[in-house]
């Protein structure tokens, strides 16, 4: 299994993804062998053979996160000794080293998580003639929001899709990109949804009432809090949101928005906000990742709303939910194929988002329930139902008789 | 038992008629300006929420070759018999998009062997929160079967065919011969629904028992190919039938008219099939088939039956949680009967005939999150993307009669 990174190494869902699905599959009687480009012990991943591709630390791991491509220029390789203060360059180490290991291993099945390892499980596949997996988590085009994205990894994952025995994608929303955008044949994708795990949330987390105190004093008053959380980016939809916040709000006046997270559209949604007469409802909290704020954050809201253009599962909305939000999720969000209990709309339908967002806000009914409701439809999901639609997936593929 | 000597034992055929008006998708951006609940969007026109296009088909799909199969059947049998009940939103529909049906179910009640049994007029729960309306909406639907087919309904069923003592209390009180009820076994425990029985606390209301098993063998089961008795013949049911009934009096077979054509399809051999088991059972000169009247007539009651609690012929519960067992369900029904005393003052005919459009039943069933538990989605089936939209627009529209209210100024504001 070829993944860019492991907890507890992680910024972000997909090495928890990796992760849980490595995990199933051990517990499944898979023998697993899961290479990470850096160098770092992995406590709590024995029960795989986790290899490290170079010698770098995790830690300062080449200046960026699996997602923060689009920032970064895409420079040619340097050959055998390639810098590795360059994404491309390690990607070359690590391609290299995994060519090495799959020669000794030959392995049943090389199954490769998103585009860094991509390239690394076509030479593997080319070397051992195992089939390939390649598990599409976010796509360049997800992670554009609606621009093109980069022409170079576009290119890399066009190239492993078409050399791939099989592609699992994250969601239908994901599917359908990989068709529309790669003309991949459906019949050749796989749609395995994402899972949650649920012991994973951190329970003992108490309530600090301090950390949005004005909101609390809102709330007193009978305001419904509404939260975004994430980065804030043209790919999730906020601008259309605080549109939709503004409608709502000449129905019913009780509606505040708090947009917790950072990102290179602040400015504009401050912008925005300001132009449609409501910057007193926007809230801009500056929040990091897994930090305190954030959890805090979920529990002082009442709706959670996922308002992606194009979000290939969207993990968020499930921790949303455990922490008692009602959901609403746009239909271009792959998360919102597995709930029921939840409100959909498309991303641009301000009227039909503002019309929910005041249904919600003046019926405790309904509140209630799609609070209740999504809460007991979550926690039927589970990683080891993800593991066995792997396996079977596997073991429909030729030349895999084992698990 | 004290069943009347002479009589033949029978089987009661009854058919439940009904359409909701579904409301369209209703945005809180439509309260207080548009008032048309009923009618979906031009943008939208495909959808499962476009009354007009729903009736259409399933008129094509059932009522057309149902009513043809029970004319013929008539002509050919002296002695076959059939109930209807046919709610007032259906007959308000088919005037207005299949007049035809009406006229064939005319014919049909011209030959004297064809019963309409009283209900509420728009298929309402109001028996559970208002009297008054209640009474109202039975009355509505009498005489509305009167001036279409000139005759007076004698035997009462209430929504769902929803039942308890108290209801029984109120056909006694009000003057109907009979009610028809699910025969439950837990309620009915060692007793068998093939007999009439006396409600408890009533004196001159008798009760009708629905059997359930050989009802929903062929409303329910007929198609459904895991089931180990598929395919079910004629032969097969009518030898069922008369195994359940032996020396009993009545078996009485209750199902949803669009059982035939809508609900089992006509490539199942539904139509052939019931058709087959009516020739079958008429042919054996012991047997006969009764209207709900005059089974009442023809046979003595076997005893008395108490439901204290509401019975309904709906899910394994038997109960009303399907249309009343959440909170969004409660609120929308509690919010819409609230209303009752300020709307009818108005005396404004078409917000009083919206607001009474809006307690058909269906509209809550919408609302219903059960199957979200057995994962059993098919079973309920919804024009709206899901309970809590459905609840949405319902509420939106709630508004805007509150709204309408207001403008009248006979009421004090919109809080409601």
């Amino acid at each position: 299994m070829l993944g860019w990174e492991l907890p507890p190494h992680h910024t972000g869902g997909l090495g928890v993804a990796c992760y849980n699905i490595a995990k199933e599959l051990a517990l499944e009687g898979s023998s697993i062998d899961f290479v990470v480009p850096y160098k770092a012990p992995h406590p709590g991943s024995e029960f795989m053979t986790v290899h490290c591709a170079t010698d770098l630390l995790p830690g300062s791991r080449f200046g960026l996160g699996v997602y923060d491509t689009p920032t970064f220029s895409t420079r040619p390789s340097k050959g055998v000794d390639a810098d590795t203060n360059d994404i491309n360059g390690v990607r070359d180490r690590y391609c290299k080293y995994v060519e090495k290991l799959a020669a000794k291993l030959h392995p049943d099945v090389i199954h490769a998580h998103d585009w860094l390892t991509m390239d690394a499980g076509i030479c593997a596949k080319e070397i051992t003639n195992a089939p390939l997996v390649v598990h599409v988590h976010a796509t360049q085009f997800d992670q554009a929001g609606g621009k093109s994205g980069d022409p170079l990894i576009h290119e890399i994952e066009y190239n492993a899709m078409m050399m791939a025995d099989r592609i699992v994608a994250v969601s239908q929303v994901t599917k359908n990109i990989i068709i529309d955008k790669y003309q991949i044949p459906a019949d050749k994708i796989e749609v395995i949804h994402n899972s949650i795990d649920i012991s994973s949330f951190n329970d003992s987390h108490k309530y600090d009432i301090e950390t949005y105190k004005y909101l609390e004093s809102l709330k007193s008053e009978g305001y419904t809090i509404i939260l975004y959380l994430g980065r804030l980016t043209i790919q999730k939809g906020l601008t259309h949101l605080i549109k939709a916040l503004a409608r709502a709000s000449e129905k019913y006046d009780k509606l505040v928005l708090l947009l917790a997270g950072e990102g290179e559209q602040r400015d504009d949604l401050i912008k925005v906000a300001a132009e449609l007469g409501v910057s007193d409802k926007v809230f801009f909290a500056n929040c990091f990742v897994h930090g305190k704020q954030v959890r805090d954050a979920y529990m002082v809201s009442d709706i959670f709303v996922m308002s992606s253009v194009s979000e290939p599962f969207g993990l968020t909305a499930l921790e949303a939910a455990h922490y008692g939000n009602a959901l609403i999720i746009s239909k271009q969000s792959g998360v919102g194929e597995v709930l029921d209990s939840v409100l959909r709309y498309d991303f641009w339908d301000t009227d039909l988002l503002a019309n929910q967002l005041v249904g919600i806000a003046t019926s405790d009914a309904l509140k209630k329930s799609l609070q209740q409701d999504v809460k007991t439809e979550y926690n039927r999901l589970s990683w080891h139902d993800v593991a066995l639609s792997c396996l079977k997936m596997y073991k429909s593929l030729d030349g895999v008789t084992a698990s | 038992m004290s069943s009347s000597g002479g009589s033949k034992r029978g089987i009661v055929l009854y058919l439940h008629a009904h359409q909701p008006l579904r409301v369209r998708k209703y945005s809180i951006f439509d309260t207080a300006i548009k008032h048309d609940y009923f009618s979906e969007d031009e943008y939208d026109h495909d959808s499962d929420r476009n009354n007009e296009k729903v009736f259409r088909k399933v008129v094509d799909k059932s009522y057309r070759p149902m009513n043809a199969l029970l004319e013929k059947m008539l002509a050919k049998h002296s002695d076959f018999k059939v109930s209807l009940s046919i709610t007032g939103v259906f007959i308000e529909q088919a005037e207005k998009w299949a007049p035809d049906i009406i006229q064939t179910f005319q014919r049909m009640v011209k030959t004297g062997r064809v019963e309409i049994v009283s209900e509420t007029y728009y298929h309402s729960l109001a028996f559970f929160y208002s009297m008054v309306e209640f009474e109202h909406q039975v009355a509505m639907h009498r005489k509305k079967i009167k001036e279409l087919f000139g005759v007076d309904t004698k035997v009462f069923r209430n929504t769902e065919l929803s039942y308890n003592d108290s209801m029984a209390k109120w056909a006694d009180e009000y003057g109907f011969k009979g009610i028809m009820a699910e025969g439950w076994d837990p309620i009915l425990q060692w007793r068998s629904p093939n007999y009439i029985y006396r409600p408890s606390g009533t004196d001159n209301t008798r009760l009708l028992l629905k059997n359930y098993r050989l009802s929903d063998d062929v409303a329910f089961r007929f198609s459904d190919r895991g089931w180990p008795e598929w395919p079910l013949n004629a032969d097969k049911y009518n030898e069922w039938v008369n195994v359940a009934l032996g020396d009993q009096n009545i078996v009485n077979l209750f199902m949803d008219y669009e059982t035939f054509g809508e609900h089992q399809w006509k490539d199942t051999g539904i139509f052939d099939f019931y058709e087959a088991f009516i020739d079958k059972w008429l042919a054996n000169s012991a047997n006969t088939c009764y209207t709900v009247s005059e089974a009442i007539d023809a046979f003595e009651p076997a005893g008395e039956i108490s439901m204290p609690h509401t019975v309904t012929w709906a899910d394994t519960e038997r109960d009303l949680t399907a249309w009343l067992g959440n909170r969004m369900q409660q609120e929308a029904l509690r919010y819409i009967y609230s209303l009752e005393d300020d709307v009818i003052r108005t005396n404004d005919k078409n917000l009083i005939n919206d607001w009474r459009k809006l307690q058909t039943s269906d509209h809550v069933y919408y609302m219903c999150t059960k199957w979200f538990n057995d994962g059993d989605v098919h079973a309920y089936f919804s024009p709206y993307d899901s309970p809590y939209d459905a609840f949405l627009s319902y509420m939106n529209i709630v508004r805007d009669i509150r709204w309408r209210l207001y403008s009248h100024r006979n009421t004090g504001g919109l809080g409601g």
